[in-house]
């Protein structure tokens, strides 16, 4: 059991009357890509929140390495090693690639007291961790502004990394991109996962989910539908089981419908 | 063969890095914020040695004139700018100065503090005043446009009706006699480099009195303060933390809280920054004049502002810089003397003043869009 690094045993979460989650089960081994998959309002949100420390789940218990654990901030999460990366990035995009990767955690350098920001090293730093992904970027004091989507998200993720991940959470970091911008994000995660980390995908898309994915857990209305992996269940199975499946279905029937109509 | 290939590589990259260096160094340039002031300032320069070169106004004692107008003005743009940076507004800054201005003069001259004492105390209470400002935006979430806009109105007011109470008029005069042998006093009324002065004029290189003493007689404590505070600010925001945390939580709040940035803290220091800088402007003009006045630094909030939106602050936060506040306040403190010199009606400064801001926003406006385009 304890080889998993992480471990998220029954958890529920209510917001008053509501019940946000119930139940949800998660297990990740090192260098596992697991997908979370479930349609808006599937509680997707809280379960990332609860993972970063900001919610306490009101049941059950987070494992990490074994050891039984309790976040009391988002700040105890990423001493664990939990790296949340949302779907707002949390960059300025006026602020340049090095004054991003740092921003709140600068290195520092000098006497006591009089201690200043050590832009050089972090230039130094960041443009090396942008060029592993294969970001060239040409000048680590450029805006982030000029960089692409999917550029963005990668600096995010490996800002992430930089500063002591070892489980990733990525909130629906293809959600905004380009097909071409998209799998250079997705080949990123691989790589990341291949390095040893352990990758929680939130997704609502399936087709950028599955062809990465290692397992995938589906949420739906707040509880947690089973993990799968990958070779126990098809693409189209899965979109099936998140609450669009249904809709989908239905909606074809729809146009089917219309169509003949239109014919007549 | 592979090792021709590899040259070649190398030749082609090599070649490359060295052809997009150079782009990116004059794209650095032009993306700088102070950009547009630096180039407005040249030109007004330009302007007056054309139309004024020969009036006297860059005589040493027109140049520390429009120097002393434009460094009195720079304080507080500067901190204007660092809190427009960190993506707020400080409109009591004008109500700021005038009641740090009694802040000083009741005590000294009614309560019989000693000078030192009463400076001591205006500072404290702008610690105060820039405290509770901040931590009412930071609290309240309200836009700070709002809330120091009733600061604006509550310490205006508050100077006033305390001033007349305790005084019965709206002015302190007297305190010129204070200032001699007070241990702090000097730092905010004492013109330095008066040796320089006499020797220049002793070498007959400016402009002398009747008596043989220089007209020019040292560089104003108000210059000196400005220069301090440019490089001050300036350093805080290029290379410290705190400086990277002012254009992150300018940037975006969210964001900046998210990786651990105490927003909240850093903005309500920027808000106490604007009043200190707004009772060093008090302390050096109540001094210089000896007297308080309550209605002083009336409207001196929305010039600062000016300035620093003329430096190439964006309305909206996350960036910009003091040396373009700096030059922001040199062209307006130039402009607003340099008319003295021409024939142009002095009625017409608030005319450039509003053109001036114009058409800064327009320019800031497009170096945003060129800063954060997709490439």
């Amino acid at each position: 059991m304890s080889e998993n690094l992480i471990e998220f045993n029954n958890i529920s979460k209510f917001f008053g009357k509501v019940i946000a989650l119930k139940d949800v089960t998660m297990k990740l081994k090192k260098g596992e890509i697991m997908c979370l998959l479930g349609d808006n309002g599937a509680g997707k949100s809280t379960l990332i929140k609860t993972l970063a420390g900001v919610h306490k789940p009101d049941e059950g218990e987070i494992v990490i390495e074994g050891k039984k654990t309790v976040f009391d901030s988002p700040k105890d999460a990423l001493d664990m090693g939990i790296g949340t990366v949302y779907q707002d990035l949390a960059l300025v995009p006026l602020m340049s690639v090095t004054r991003n990767f740092f921003m709140g955690r600068e290195p520092l350098k000098g006497p006591p007291f009089l201690k200043t920001f050590d832009i050089e090293k972090a230039n130094q730093i960041a443009a090396e961790r942008m060029g592993q992904i294969g970001i060239d970027v040409r000048d680590p004091s450029q805006a982030v502004g000029t960089m692409s989507g999917g550029e963005r998200q990668c600096l995010a993720i490996s800002r992430a990394i930089y500063f002591g991940a070892k489980v990733l959470v990525l909130d629906e970091p293809t959600s905004a991109l380009g097909v071409h911008q998209a799998s250079m994000v997705l080949k990123y995660i691989v790589k990341a996962a291949s390095q040893g980390l352990a990758v929680i995908l939130i997704t609502h898309n399936v087709h950028h989910a599955y062809p990465v994915g290692n397992s995938f857990t589906v949420l739906n209305r707040g509880k947690s539908l089973g993990t799968f992996n990958k070779k126990d269940i098809s693409r189209e199975e899965l979109l099936g089981m998140m609450a669009g499946g249904e809709e989908l279905d239905k909606l074809e029937v729809e146009l089917k419908e219309m169509d003949r109509l239109s014919k007549n | 063969m592979s090792d021709k290939a590899k040259s070649i590589a190398s030749k082609k990259t090599s070649g490359q890095d060295e052809r997009l260096k150079e782009v990116s160094k004059l794209r650095l340039l032009l993306n700088r914020p102070e950009l547009g002031a630096v180039g407005g300032a040249i030109l007004v320069f330009i302007f007056f040695g054309i139309v004024a070169g020969d009036t006297g106004m860059f005589s040493a004692y027109g140049t520390l004139n429009f120097l002393d107008v434009s460094a009195n003005l720079g304080i507080i743009a500067i901190a204007a700018a660092m809190l427009m940076i960190g993506g707020e507004f400080d409109l009591s800054i004008g109500s700021m100065i005038g009641f740090a201005g009694i802040c000083i003069a009741i005590p000294a001259i009614y309560w019989g503090w000693p000078l030192w004492v009463s400076i001591i105390f205006a500072f404290a209470m702008a610690v105060l005043v820039g405290y509770f400002n901040g931590i009412l935006v930071v609290r309240t979430g309200l836009p700070s446009f709002i809330v120091t806009l009733a600061m604006l109105f509550i310490l205006r007011g508050a100077t006033l009706a305390i001033t007349r109470l305790i005084t019965g008029r709206t002015q302190v005069p007297g305190l010129r006699v204070l200032i001699e042998n007070d241990p702090i006093a000097w730092m905010f009324a004492t013109d330095t480099f008066k040796w320089l002065f006499t020797w220049l004029g002793s070498m007959n290189l400016i402009a002398l009195r009747t008596d043989g003493t220089p007209l020019a007689t040292g560089i104003p404590p108000s210059v000196i303060w400005f220069i301090a505070a440019t490089l001050f600010a300036t350093w805080i925001l290029m290379k410290t933390r705190y400086g990277n945390w002012i254009f992150a939580s300018g940037g975006d709040k969210n964001g900046a809280t998210n990786v651990g940035v105490p927003v909240g803290r850093v903005k309500i220091s920027l808000f106490i920054g604007t009043a200190v800088a707004a009772t060093i402007f008090a302390t050096i003009q109540v001094l210089d004049a000896g007297s308080a006045d309550t209605m002083r630094g009336n409207l001196k909030e929305l010039e600062a502002i000016a300035a620093a939106v003329v430096g190439g602050c964006l309305l909206t936060g996350g960036y910009g810089s003091a040396i373009g506040a700096a030059f922001g306040a040199l062209i307006f403190g130039t402009v607003s003397m340099g008319i003295f010199y021409t024939d142009v009606d002095t009625d017409w400064f608030k005319v450039f003043l509003g053109a001036m801001m114009l058409i800064a926003v327009v320019f800031n406006n497009y170096i945003r869009k060129r800063v954060t385009e997709t490439k």
